[in-house]
Parts: structure tokens; C-alpha cells; sequence
């Protein structure tokens, strides 16, 4: 118990350190609260993928080509 | 070379991608001024010139594999990882230019790296015109092996050294450490070097699709 309050104590003294930084940067927290960031996400996500499976593809119809010779 | 016609390390390759697009925008990065949010550039940036240097590296080892053993496939391999990684240097020097505008002020500002990396993607330019010029096949093959095996180093001076050693604006030159204490954490290797593997992999991909399209071509006009 003395052990969890010593780390307790600790854990925040270390996130006090952290609350003293001054002047705040500039992040686009507001855009990944409103959740809005998962759409770029998913957009980035679907062109990738889609990337990969046309990668596939060129892959497969190779290999048919090959084989043929 | 049994290597390129498996299927797993490419699905590997895919899926460590997938997951660098999506806690490269969401895990938590470190604030700092100028860069805020376009820190995220790091995941995507730098693994194109990881990527180029990987095929480039392998093109040299061809380069090197050709001279020492005359198989013809050797210098494709050669030149098909050098049109690749010409094409992630691209990649590399467009989103570097783009990332320059909105931190350093300018697409092109004249800093030392970027310039010593235009005059090393003239090099690899050169290396297309040097190959389209000689008709005869094996001088072709021997002139631009030989060609690469030089031109790579001066590369990597280009690139690596000699803007590490003025002032520059580019993160790790002029004392400034690049993927120092100042500007990485923990959070961001995490996704950062499964992106380095990844898109190495990807390009090597990409070199060996092209290869093999090559190596048809290649047997077709044997033939004739």
C-alpha cells in the first residue's frame, strides 16, 4: 500500500512537471476531439489499400505470364 | 531471387504500411514550435529516402554481382531498382519541398541539402541518359554498372555528409541532431521505423515487378 501511494504521488508530481511547460504549441487538438482526423484516416487507409491490391493484381497477372512461357 | 515471387513479406509490408497511416495520425507527438502537426511529415518524408536508398543499395550489389559474373539478369535487376528508387527520390523531394514551404518559408530555400540532393538526382538521371545512349548490350550493362558503383557513394556524400557539415535547415546538420533527443521520442519511433522497413519493402516490391516485366522482355527479343 505504501509502495502504490509513494508511485501515486510520484505519477503526479511527474504530470505537474509536465502542466509547468510554458506557452502552449499549437496542435490541431480541437480537429481530434471533434473526431474529424478519422476521416482523413480513412481516406489515407482506402488509397493505400487500394494501391496494394492493384500491387496484387499486376503481381498475379505476372505470375500467369510467366508461368505461360 | 526465389524472394520476389513470395506473397507473405509483401502482405507484411501492406499491413505495417496500414498501421503507420493510422498511428502516424493518431498517437501523440511532441509539441513543438514551427513544426506542430507537420511533425506527422516524419513518418511519410523520410521513409521515401529510406526507401530509395534501400533499392539503390541493391542495385549497387547487382551492379557488383555483373561485373564479376556477366549474367545479363543481374543488370536488370540493376537498372530496375535504380528507375525505382529514382522514383521514391521524387517522392522524397517533392514532400520535402512541400513540408519546406510551410516550416522553412520557401519550396526552395537554397539550403545545402537540398541542393546537393538535386545535383545527386542529376547523378541518377545521368545514369538513364549514359544507359539510352550505348546501343550494344553487354558494353551498356558494363558502362553502367560501373557508373552506379561510383555514383552511389558520391550519393550518399551528397546527401548524408556534406550538408551535415555547414548549416542547414534540414534536422541533423550543423550540430542539429536528426532524430535526436530535441526532436523524437519514444512515441514516434514506435512508428517510424516499422515505416522504414515497410516502404523499403514496398519499393523493393515495386523494383521486382519491374524486373520481372524486364526479364519477358528481355527472353522475348532473345528469341528473335
Amino acid at each position: 500500500m505504501k509502495k502504490i501511494s509513494v508511485l501515486a504521488s510520484l505519477l503526479f508530481a511527474y504530470a505537474a512537471a509536465f502542466a509547468q511547460q510554458s506557452a502552449p504549441v499549437e496542435m490541431a487538438d480541437e480537429m481530434r476531439s471533434s473526431g474529424k482526423i478519422y476521416v482523413v484516416i480513412a481516406t489515407i487507409v482506402i488509397i493505400f489499400t487500394g494501391l496494394a491490391i492493384y500491387l496484387f493484381s499486376i503481381d498475379r497477372r505476372l505470375k500467369k505470364i510467366e508461368k505461360e512461357k | 531471387m526465389k524472394f520476389i515471387y513470395q506473397t507473405w513479406w509483401k502482405v507484411l509490408a501492406v499491413l505495417i504500411i496500414l498501421y503507420t497511416l493510422i498511428a502516424g495520425f493518431l498517437f501523440g507527438v511532441p509539441t513543438l514550435p514551427i513544426l506542430h502537426e507537420t511533425i506527422r511529415n516524419t513518418y511519410f518524408h523520410v521513409p521515401m529516402w529510406i526507401a530509395m536508398f534501400t533499392v539503390f543499395t541493391i542495385s549497387v550489389v547487382y551492379s557488383v554481382l555483373y561485373l564479376n559474373t556477366g549474367k545479363e539478369e543481374y543488370d536488370l535487376v540493376a537498372v530496375e531498382c535504380v528507375n525505382t528508387g529514382t522514383f521514391f527520390y521524387v517522392l522524397g523531394l517533392i514532400t520535402g519541398m512541400m513540408w519546406a514551404k510551410f516550416t522553412w518559408g520557401a519550396f526552395w530555400s537554397n539550403d545545402p541539402k537540398q541542393n546537393s540532393a538535386a545535383i545527386a538526382f542529376l547523378l541518377y538521371c545521368a545514369y538513364a541518359v549514359l544507359r539510352n545512349s550505348i546501343d550494344e548490350e553487354q558494353k551498356r550493362a558494363k558502362i553502367s554498372a560501373i557508373y552506379n558503383i561510383f555514383a552511389f557513394p558520391i550519393m550518399v556524400v551528397l546527401i548524408m555528409v556534406l550538408p551535415r557539415m555547414t548549416d542547414s535547415l534540414h534536422p541533423g546538420n550543423g550540430g542539429n541532431p536528426a532524430f535526436g533527443k530535441l526532436d523524437m521520442d519514444n512515441r514516434m519511433r514506435v512508428v517510424l521505423y516499422p515505416a522504414f522497413i515497410a516502404w523499403s519493402a514496398i519499393a523493393v516490391w515495386i523494383a521486382s515487378l519491374r524486373y520481372r516485366i524486364r526479364l519477358i522482355e528481355y527472353k522475348r527479343n532473345e528469341i528473335n
